[in-house]
């Protein structure tokens, strides 16, 4: 391809824009409204990886012991768990330390009443296990294995937020796809439709075009350049509205929902739209490229 | 230049729009093709243009085999051709120096050579003052010369011109067919499909009528008997 018809086509191909306004109007609004939905289940979804991510990290299954195990079971057991891939860390808490724990966090500012204690820690038979999960969904699994070793008494677990997030991501990332796909359908459809109104207009040229002796490809590129462009620009506009949003978003939210504030871990602006920005690019163009190109091919035998 | 050789054509079942024609247009002639509507000669020129398939026979044209110009190969083909129409089919959004140079851009000239080229071809046709007129600011000869214009501009090797006076007044037809004359002088071969019987009989060149799909007389092949 000469350099000159390279131009020429992407000259063309923005014309086409120009020329066939209403309708590159209508299939910019609606891949702008499809990378808008995207970029919307994307920020949704990604959030709620970081959340749970962070959940996970703060979750701890709790392993206590019966009373007089030895001290070469404590450790036996200890090495087990740690050598489980789903386990990130597995950290031995003393009685002392439980006791002091207990001190810390209960009697606080009320250490005459602590003192009463002392000589008779009363969570002597509290040493235990802390165990910090790498997959928060294998918990069930590895607490079921915990219970059935010997020398364990109790294990208490605390993931129902971890797990209700996970579930809530999940269901977020179906029906997110779910319409992700229907509105592809839609943009394809809508472009299509763009590039044919565009070949009907232009048929004369087109006819005069074959007779000088146009190649194939310089007749049809204008219309799929046409088409990307209409993907790119429709990609552009809301990743610009969404990254003004984002973080006013996250400022409102995480000014009303304090209360949940160690729970809401929000993604920077930065690392999301690093991600987000080429996956809309690359969607947008492929987009147009498709569906001009499903329709170049229909409606222009050269 | 070009050779027909038994050469039919039928769109489907019926009467063929072209039966076992043979013809030869040799390098340099002027030919007119006459005949009444629906005689075939609107096909003839769509076979050379290889815009249809011959059901039989065989289309030499340039050396080449039509049977083999591949698919992909048809634009590079068509370049050997340029062609007028009678109803002009000019761009109307586009003034007279971009429907010369379009014919250029879609070939891949540079532009370079298209500055140069289309204000040469614009003098020859004598319309280099009204380069940045648009189609509709023109009469019809005018429109027919920018037609004729961006048909030379890449020096074609035949030119077609199908009813090329067709919408004209008989000043501007004259003119035309002077035009195209002077066209065929400097040695572009020009094949003419016209109704117009007084330029045929005036400018006494090679004519080829042909009736029903037939060629029923060819003037060529008349003086070749007579001599």
């Amino acid at each position: 391809m000469r350099i000159n018809t390279f131009f020429y086509s992407i000259r063309q191909g923005i014309r086409n824009i120009g020329r066939n306004k209403m309708f590159s109007f209508i299939s910019i609004a609606t891949m702008s409204a499809c990378i808008f939905m995207f970029g919307i289940f994307y920020i949704i979804v990604t959030n709620f990886n970081a959340m749970i991510e962070n959940a996970e990290k703060s979750v701890a299954i709790t392993v206590f012991f019966e009373s007089g195990i030895s001290d070469e079971r404590l450790e036996e057991i200890g090495q087990e768990l740690y050598r489980r891939p789903e386990v990130a860390d597995c950290v031995f808490v003393s009685k002392e330390e439980a006791w002091e724990y207990v001190k810390e966090n209960y009697f606080e500012g009320r250490e005459d009443l602590a003192a009463a204690f002392e000589g008779d820690n009363p969570v002597a038979n509290s040493e235990h296990y802390e165990i910090y999960l790498s997959d928060v969904s294998m918990q069930d699994a590895l607490v079921s294995y915990i219970e059935t070793m010997d020398g364990v008494r109790e294990v208490h677990q605390s993931a129902k937020i971890a797990n209700t997030l996970t579930d809530f991501n999940r269901l977020i990332s179906y029906v997110s796809a779910g319409i992700i796909l229907i509105l592809l359908a839609v943009a394809v459809f809508l472009i299509s439709n763009t590039v044919s109104v565009g070949i009907s207009a232009r048929k004369e040229e087109i006819a005069i075009m074959k007779l000088i002796g146009a190649t194939d490809f310089l007749v049809r590129t204008p219309f799929v350049i046409e088409g990307m462009i209409i993907g790119l620009i429709g990609a552009f506009i809301p990743l610009a509205l969404l990254y003004v949003m984002y973080e006013k978003i996250v400022e409102y939210i995480a000014g009303q929902f304090q209360f949940i504030g160690t729970i809401l871990v929000f993604v920077s602006a930065e690392e999301l739209f690093h991600t987000l920005v080429p996956i809309a690019v690359i969607l947008g163009v492929g987009i147009g490229f498709i569906g001009s190109r499903l329709t170049v091919h229909r409606h222009l035998r050269v | 230049m070009i050779t027909l050789e038994h050469v039919s054509k039928s769109y489907s079942a019926g009467i063929p729009a072209l039966n076992d024609i043979c013809l030869n247009i040799d390098e340099g002639e002027f030919v007119f093709i006459v005949g009444d509507s629906g005689s075939g000669k609107s096909t003839l020129i769509r076979l050379l243009m290889k815009e249809l398939k011959p059901t039989e026979g065989t289309i030499i044209i340039n050396k080449q085999d039509l049977k083999k110009v591949r698919h992909r190969h048809i634009p590079k083909f068509r370049r050997n051709f340029g062609v007028v129409f009678q109803d002009f089919r000019l761009l109307k959004d586009r003034n007279v120096y971009d429907n010369v140079a379009f014919a250029q851009k879609v070939v891949g000239e540079s532009n370079r050579n298209i500055r140069k080229r289309v204000p040469q071809v614009l003098s020859m046709v004598g319309l280099a003052a009204k380069y940045k007129s648009y189609p509709k600011q023109l009469s019809g000869g005018e429109q027919q010369r920018v037609a004729i214009a961006r048909a030379l501009v890449n020096e074609p090797k035949i030119l077609l011109a199908d009813e090329p006076t067709g919408n004209l007044d008989s000043n501007n037809a004259w003119e035309i067919m002077k035009l195209l004359e002077e066209i065929n002088e400097r040695g572009t071969t020009v094949i003419v499909v016209t109704h117009n019987m007084e330029i045929v009989k005036t400018m006494k060149k090679r004519v080829i009528t042909i009736q029903k799909g037939v060629i029923v007389n060819d003037s060529c092949e008349d003086e070749q008997d007579e001599n």
